[in-house]
């Protein structure tokens, strides 16, 4: 984390645009959207000293901040790694074969569910139901998701991500 | 066997080519573009809805028989005529996008291949509520939607159907997309809202309902993605010729997205008058199931409706066929029946755990719970654990007498429905399959099942230990 945190100017002016679809006033709204930004910014994850930043930019209260990323399963409130393999777990996906899926993830990069690898690269994290329920197993990296999961394809995907060769954006 | 014993039913069924409304333009290449969907006859309804009034148009949607398609089923005329219209004050509407129910994954289709679809019901929805700003709340997961969103939503004002003085008829709509960041819970309306003013998802106790303290204390409807998408067809064909759509209450279409143990799975727009039968067996939808194995099971509306086995699933209790619509799949109660729901059509064959797959249910309602009520909060997590010592082979009968006792704790005391959709599935478990639960209990040295276990740890957080 760097000694100052800001929003590039960039950045700054979406927030801007973001406050701007809610009354005056009522920018509290724009705390959800924003911390998306903070946290794609600021390394992957909500420091507090990051939590401390949103609400100075938003006129709220850092608690206001505190209560709301804790409550959310996407705001990262540790580091993780470069790549964030969310696989789904629920009903729909383990009638799919979901269980032999984390059990591969886990068995190749020898990491449990909520660990990063010792390099960096990789974080497991195990998903609630993402909305992928026909297209299963699946999981979700970066913006995208990966569906009709395979050991095979989950292999390339890995592979694609130490090449640096897969799209998060 | 049963491949060539279903095949020699199919030869019985009498298949029909199902009325599409809303997917009718879905295979058209590019009709995610405004140009394409205009030249489809898109936006034709705004251009009609905007010369009537809106109580006219709220009398149409009354008409049509709509009822709310994101799983309450509640009718959607009904619901606009709810909203109050103080003086001076604002009014909203808030389309529910935050599709997180297991097994539902129709409202992501619509806004992947057929967003204009949902701007122009917006459109109309909003002029027929007298809302000048509508709010697309969706899932934070499908983060690459509102991009799709967006750019339909410019593409519409840049055609004059969004902003000021829209076709010069003096009304005014902005329409945004605002993202969740995952938590199922705001998908009940009232948590929505919270989530909407930038606070967590904690629903808030009704009444005041949002149609007269909604978002920002101001009047609002909150109506999921498929209700508002089927008001263009409505306006359209007029709410008359739709209601002749279906059967009885279960008037138009409905997208049912079919998961599990199909050979197809996918997103169907049905009419509501197809047998489930037909809907599993049929080529037109599901399939039938992978290698010719029997169907021991399934949940029609999504995770939270409970379960129903595959006797009671295809035929009434007595014993006529079953049909994919609201009173059909609700007759007989919770005891032989269950809910259209969603429209979350999961599939189990006859290799599938129930134990298993109602644990991991529970898993997935403990994770999502809010924590706001105690029964809920507590009750959730549970039912997990008891859950997961029956299928790791360490239950007792007093288990399953346990079980049944919490859900039936939870039920009906929640401030919101999650503690209702946490308990449905568990007792329906214990009503149509407790055999198989007793077996887990009496056959402990057969179950091997750590296996996948290890992807369901406790879904309480731990305290943080301080570094």
């Amino acid at each position: 984390m760097s000694e100052t945190i800001a929003f590039q100017p960039e950045t700054l002016k979406q927030v801007q645009k973001i406050i701007g679809r809610y009354p005056e006033g009522k920018q509290k709204s724009a705390l959800i959207p924003v911390l998306h930004l903070a946290q794609k910014e600021f390394g992957g994850w909500l420091d507090v000293p990051v939590m401390d930043y949103v609400a100075d930019v938003l006129s709220i209260k850092p608690i206001e901040v505190y209560e709301v990323a804790t409550f959310y399963t996407m705001f990262n409130m540790k580091p993780v790694g470069k790549y964030v393999l969310e696989v789904c777990q629920t009903g729909p996906c383990m009638l799919s074969g979901s269980d032999g899926i984390l059990q591969h993830i886990r068995e190749t990069l020898n990491i449990k569910n909520g660990e990063t690898t010792a390099d960096g690269l990789f974080t497991l994290k195990q998903a609630e139901c993402l909305g992928a329920c026909g297209y299963a197993p699946m999981m979700q990296l970066g913006k995208f998701y990966h569906e009709h999961l395979t050991n095979e394809k989950v292999d390339e995907i890995l592979q694609l991500c130490r090449q640096g060769a897969i799209a998060l954006d | 066997m049963q491949t060539g014993c279903h095949r020699f039913r199919l030869i019985f069924l009498k298949i029909k080519m199902s009325k599409k409304l809303l997917l009718k333009d879905a295979h058209i290449e590019g009709i995610r573009f405004y140009d394409v969907y205009r030249r489809q006859g898109g936006y034709d309804a705004v251009d009609k809805a905007l010369k009537m009034t809106p109580d006219v148009i709220v009398e149409e949607v009354k008409t049509s028989g709509l009822r709310g398609r994101g799983g309450a089923g509640f009718p959607t005329g009904m619901k606009w005529s709810f909203l109050a219209k103080p003086e001076g004050v604002p009014r909203y509407l808030v389309v529910n996008a935050d599709e997180s129910e297991p097994g539902t994954f129709k409202d992501r289709y619509l806004m992947e291949f057929l967003p204009h679809l949902l701007i122009e019901g917006m459109i109309i929805s909003s002029y027929a509520l007298g809302a000048n700003t509508a709010y697309i709340y969706i899932r934070g997961e499908y983060s690459w939607i509102p991009d799709i969103l967006e750019q339909a939503i410019n593409e519409a004002k840049a055609a004059g159907f969004l902003g000021k003085n829209i076709l010069g008829t003096g009304y005014d709509l902005e329409i945004y997309v605002h993202r969740g960041a995952g938590a199922y819970i705001c998908g009940e309306e009232t948590a929505l809202l919270e989530s909407l003013e930038g606070k967590r998802g904690n629903p808030r106790l009704k009444p005041p309902f949002p149609a007269v303290k909604g978002l920002w204390e101001s009047p609002t409807v909150v109506n999921n993605v498929e209700t508002i998408a089927a008001v263009v067809p409505i306006m359209n064909i007029g709410g008359a010729e739709y209601a002749k759509i279906g059967v009885g209450r279960s008037t138009g279409t409905k997208l049912i997205s079919a998961c599990g143990n199909i050979n197809k799975p996918g997103v169907y727009e049905i009419d509501m008058t197809i047998t489930v039968e037909e809907f599993i067996y049929s080529d037109e939808y599901c399939g039938g199931i992978p290698n010719g194995k029997k169907l021991k099971a399934c949940i029609p509306g999504g995770s939270s409706v409970p379960i129903v086995p595959a006797n009671l699933l295809l035929k009434t209790i007595n014993g006529e066929p079953r049909y994919m619509n609201y009173e059909s799949l609700a007759d007989g109660g919770f005891a032989t029946g269950t809910m259209m729901g969603s429209g979350g059509f999961i599939v189990l064959d006859e290799d599938q755990c129930v134990v298993k797959h109602t644990m991991s249910l529970a898993h997935f309602y403990a994770h999502e719970s809010c924590g706001q009520c105690t029964p809920c909060r507590e009750g959730t997590p549970w039912m997990y654990r008891i859950l997961k010592n029956i299928e790791t082979g360490k239950g007792t009968m007093a288990d399953i007498d346990l079980l049944w006792d919490i859900q039936r704790k939870i039920e009906g005391n929640t401030i919101c429905p999650l503690g209702d959709a946490a308990a449905w599935p568990v007792a329906a478990a214990i009503r149509h399959f407790r055999d198989e639960f007793e077996w887990h209990i009496d056959n402990p040295e057969a179950l091997n099942r750590n296996y996948g276990l290890a992807n369901y740890a406790d879904p309480i957080p731990q305290a943080a230990t301080a570094e």
